[in-house]
Order: structure tokens, then sequence, then C-alpha cells
């Protein structure tokens, strides 16, 4: 028996490395995620039923009920859920994650108190599990809007650093006099809890990607040291797989924005604290109307689209795709322009295009296009505002200065799409507004290419 | 230090998994296209639900008679189903827009 589930375990491992191998590549990242998700179909069944454990059938019963309970909701939810929410999505998925682990802790840590190894895995695993939980809660509530404001206490770096350091001591005297007291483990459990909340709070919403990120990478330590507890390999090394893949992940997304890891978690971004005052020297903006911006695109080679989440928000990708083959059909040789953080996440737009069924090899990427800017007749932004600030390039004082951007200042017309003046996400004024080459076309980004695409219908 | 030389004396063989899993988890992930960072976090989301073995086996050697234990382990298995089944069909639907049209 023994043997059987251990190799159970080790094909379940081997699926997993393979899985996120495929993941990397476009072509076999699909059969990827199944191939894993196969093989820990195997590691769950292979631990209910392959032992030698006497277990008396209610505990079969309520673990059976358990996962189809988890696995109803999780399904409906996954196919469910919007395009547009995926990333504040995979946060609230983690977080159950580390939930889990921080739980099977409280359970074990009666049982293990004499054993200072034991028990030392078993406290990291609460800790760790309970500040993934209730970061990836706030996380996920930053993302969906719920909580909008950037909350920053005074001082909270080195308020965080003490919360973090007496919870270690904390950790550290419960290990150490090995005593076991229901009371005190939870205490421990909330001060993760709190350290959680804290650690994601003053963290604005651009750099949320990367926390999400982070904090997967967290459960992901946070199931290998329940590995180690129970000296189950597939718990380990596929804890230690996403941990290490989670971390590299992190940091390609931090270079993708041109972020430090540790510029976005002690925060540099000051969000409110930007440009007050400045906005005004701007010199003038040019607004436009559907009508002529259709006529200009009309009689246009190049177009350019540049999309940005405001298009998602919204939900405008439809629409943008109606308007992408309207120009085709006249003629006008479109594309897309995807910068790697447009939408919230790496990646994010192009699941999104692709989704309203825009061909793939329409959609290309910023170091390929950026060449290609001066031979661009017009470029249409729509809801994307940080990605093409020429700030970053020209002004050192700027917060994104050096943000690898796309130039559309080097094209001959651009088209703004906004709702208003306001400034983006990381709260820039953006001086291409003001350019004598930028017309402004303002409203929500829906009801402004539908007029675009009904005044070309009429040409 | 003395502990922590005789856990790693204790389990050398666990210590050099650990080391090797982190060097695969990297050489695994390098150099990955930015189209395809979204999807990987989901799925490497989904992965990290392999936790769910362990509240499995909390369950398997609680004592039925122990409510604490068991409905805490109850609540463990159904928060990493969650994860491992959500995670890998939201990554799915994800991948499905990947495919390339006629």
């Amino acid at each position: 028996m023994g043997i059987l589930l251990n190799l159970i375990y080790l094909i379940a491992t081997v699926t997993f490395i393979v899985g996120l191998k495929m993941l990397g590549h476009p072509e076999t990242a699909k059969k990827g995620n199944l191939i894993a998700a196969a093989g820990m179909g195997l590691a769950i069944v292979g631990t209910i039923f392959v032992h030698e454990q006497q277990v008396s059938s209610i505990i079969y019963i309520l673990i059976g009920a358990a996962i189809l309970i988890g696995s109803i909701i999780g399904w409906l939810i996954a196919i469910k859920v919007e395009m547009t929410k995926m990333p504040e999505l995979v946060s609230l998925f983690n977080g159950f994650g580390g939930a889990s682990a921080a739980l099977i802790g409280l359970v074990e840590y009666g049982k293990n108190v004499s054993n200072v190894t034991q028990s030392t895995t078993i406290v990291s695993g609460i800790i760790i599990g309970a500040i993934t939980f209730s970061g990836s809660l706030i996380a996920w509530g930053k993302l969906n809007g719920t909580l909008k404001s950037v909350v920053r206490i005074p001082f909270y770096n080195i308020i965080n650093n003490l919360v973090i350091i007496a919870i270690v001591i904390f950790a550290g005297f419960m290990v150490a006099s090995g005593i076991d007291n229901q009371l005190l483990l939870y205490v421990l459990l909330s001060t993760g809890l709190i350290y959680g909340v804290l650690f994601v709070l003053p963290i604005g919403g651009a750099d949320m990607p990367v926390v999400i990120s982070l904090l997967n990478s967290l459960t992901g330590i946070a199931a290998a040291i329940t590995g180690i507890l129970y000296n189950n390999m597939v718990m380990l090394v596929g804890g230690i797989l996403v941990g290490s893949a989670g971390i590299i992940l992190t940091v390609a997304m931090c270079k993708a924005m041109n972020r430090t890891l540790g510029s976005v978690i002690f925060g540099a971004f000051g969000g409110a604290a930007a440009t007050e005052g400045e906005n005004k020297a701007m010199g003038s903006i040019k607004s436009t109307n559907p009508s002529d911006a259709a006529i200009m695109m009309n009689y246009a080679n190049n177009v350019v689209i540049v999309p940005g989440y405001g298009l998602a928000v919204a939900q405008a990708q439809h629409v943008i795709h109606e308007l992408e083959q309207m120009l085709t059909k006249k003629g006008v040789n479109v594309k897309y322009a995807i910068h790697p953080v447009a939408g919230r996440m790496p990646g994010h737009m192009n699941v999104l295009l692709a989704e309203s069924n825009v061909e793939y090899n329409m959609l290309v990427e910023m170091e390929d296009i950026n060449p290609q800017f001066s031979n661009t007749d017009i470029v249409l932004v729509v809801g994307a505002n940080d990605v093409v600030n020429p700030a970053a390039h020209n002004n050192p004082a700027s917060p994104i200065y050096g943000m690898p951007i796309l130039d559309v200042e080097n094209a001959k017309h651009i088209i703004v799409n906004k709702r208003g003046m306001n400034a983006g996400y990381a709260g820039i004024e953006n001086e291409l507004f003001y350019n004598s080459k930028t017309s402004m076309l303002f409203g929500d980004a829906k009801a402004a290419l539908t007029d675009l695409v009904a005044e070309l219908k009429n040409m | 230090m003395n502990e922590f030389l005789e856990f790693i004396e204790n389990n050398l063989q666990i210590t050099y998994i650990l080391i090797l899993a982190i060097f695969v988890g990297i050489e695994v992930i390098k150099s990955i296209p930015a189209v395809l960072h979204t999807p990987l976090m989901s799925g490497a989301n989904a992965l990290s639900g392999v936790v769910i073995v362990g509240a499995i086996l909390v369950m398997l050697h609680a004592d039925p008679a122990d409510y604490v234990a068991m409905s805490l382990g109850f609540v463990a298995v159904v928060l990493g189903v969650l994860n491992v089944v959500g995670g890998f069909a939201v990554t799915d639907r994800m991948l499905q827009m990947f495919k390339r049209k006629k």
C-alpha cells in the first residue's frame, strides 16, 4: 500500500513539473494545465483511498461532502466570472489555499508540541497561511473596487516591520516553551491575519498583480511547509515549485513595469502626493467628436489601437473588434499595440481581446510595435493612460520615469478616448493629452466606439 | 544554530529535495512571454492548492468525536478544493481563448 501511494505521489509530482513547463508556451499551455489538474486529482484520490489506516465511514462521507461542496462552488465561480474580473478571482482562490494551510496547522499543533522541528513547521504554516489569506482578501477587495483608496497609516513601514518581528518572537516563544495552549494559538493566527491586512493595505492598486503573485508564492511555501510536517513529497515539491516559480514571476512582472520588488512593497508610488499644481501648466487640450474621428480613420493607411484597462471596464472589447473589422474592410491596416502590463496583469489584455475573437496575430507586443509608430497615421488610445505617458521618457521626477512605454507620440495623429481628464491609475498627469497632434474623444469607451462604428458605416 | 544543523542532519533527503525543487521551479518559469504571465500565475495558484492533501490527512487522522478537529479539517478541505478546482477551471477558461482561430 505504502509503495503504491508513493508511486502515485511521484507521478503527480512529475505532472506538476511538466504541466508548469507546458504552461509557458502558447501552443502547449492548455494541455499543460490539464495534465497538472489530472495529477492533482490523482494525488487527492490516492490520499483518500490508498492507506492502511482504519477510518470510520463517517469520515469518508465528510471528506466526500467537503470535496463535493468545494468543487461545485469553485467550478461555478470559475465558469461564471467575467474575464475582466480574472485577477481578483485568482487572488481570492489563492487566499482560500492559504486559509486551508493555516487551519491544518491549528489542528496539528496540539499533537506535536513536544517536537521542536514539527512545531516550528506548524507555527510557520499558520503564520504564512494567515498572512496569505487576509492579504489576498484585501488584494481582492482592492481590485474589484470594494476598497478604493490607498490607506496609509503614518510610519506604516516601521509599524509593519515591528509587527512581523513581534510575530516571529511570539512564535519562537511558543515553540521554545512547548506550551499547548489553544488560546495562544489563535492569538498567533490573528496576528498573522492582521499582518496580511497591514502588508497589502498601503500598496496601490496598480501594483496589485505583483502582490497577488507574491502571495501566490507564499501559499506555495505554506503548502511545502505542510509537506515537511507530513513528510509528504507531493506537497513539498508542489509547494516549492509554486513558491520559487511565483517569485520569478513576481520579479518578471516588476521588470515589465520597471519597478523593483522593494518599491512595490514599501510603496514609492505616492498615490495622493502625485502632481497637484502642475496640471495647469501643460497647455490646452483639443477635443474631437466621433464623426471627425471616423473621417480621419477612414482615410488613414495605418491605424494602431492601444487598448487599456478602461476598455475592459467599459466592456468595449467587442465593439473595438467590430471597429477593427470595419476599418480592415475599408482597406485600412489595423493592429493592436499591447503593452506588457496592459489591463490589470501582464497578459490580461490578450485574454480579453482573445475573448472577443480578435485574431492572435493582430496583437503586436511593445518592442515590435514601437519602431512602427513613425509610419502610423492614427493611434487610437482607448482607456489607457500611464502606458502611453511620455513622462516615462522625459521627466526624471515622474514616478513612472524609466518605465517602458508605447511611443505613440511618434505617430502622425493620436486620438485618445477617455471618460474625462482624470489622471491614470498611477495618479500622474499625462502630457500626451496636451500634444498638438492629440485629439481627445471624451466619453464612455463603449458608447464612443459604438458611435465611431456607426459613423464609419455611413461612409 | 545547533538545532538548525541538527534538522539538516536528520532530514538530509528533504533538504536536498527542497533545494533541487527550488531550482526546478526557477528553470521551468524562466523566459516566459509576458502574454502568458496571467494564465501561468493562475495555473501556479491552482497547484498551490496541493495543500488539500494535508487537509485530507487531517481528517483521516482525526477522531470522529473530536468536533473541533473535524470541523477545522472539513473547512480546510472545502477551501483547498475551492483553490484547486476553481484555479484549474479558471486557467482552462483563460487558455481556451488563446486557441488560434482559423
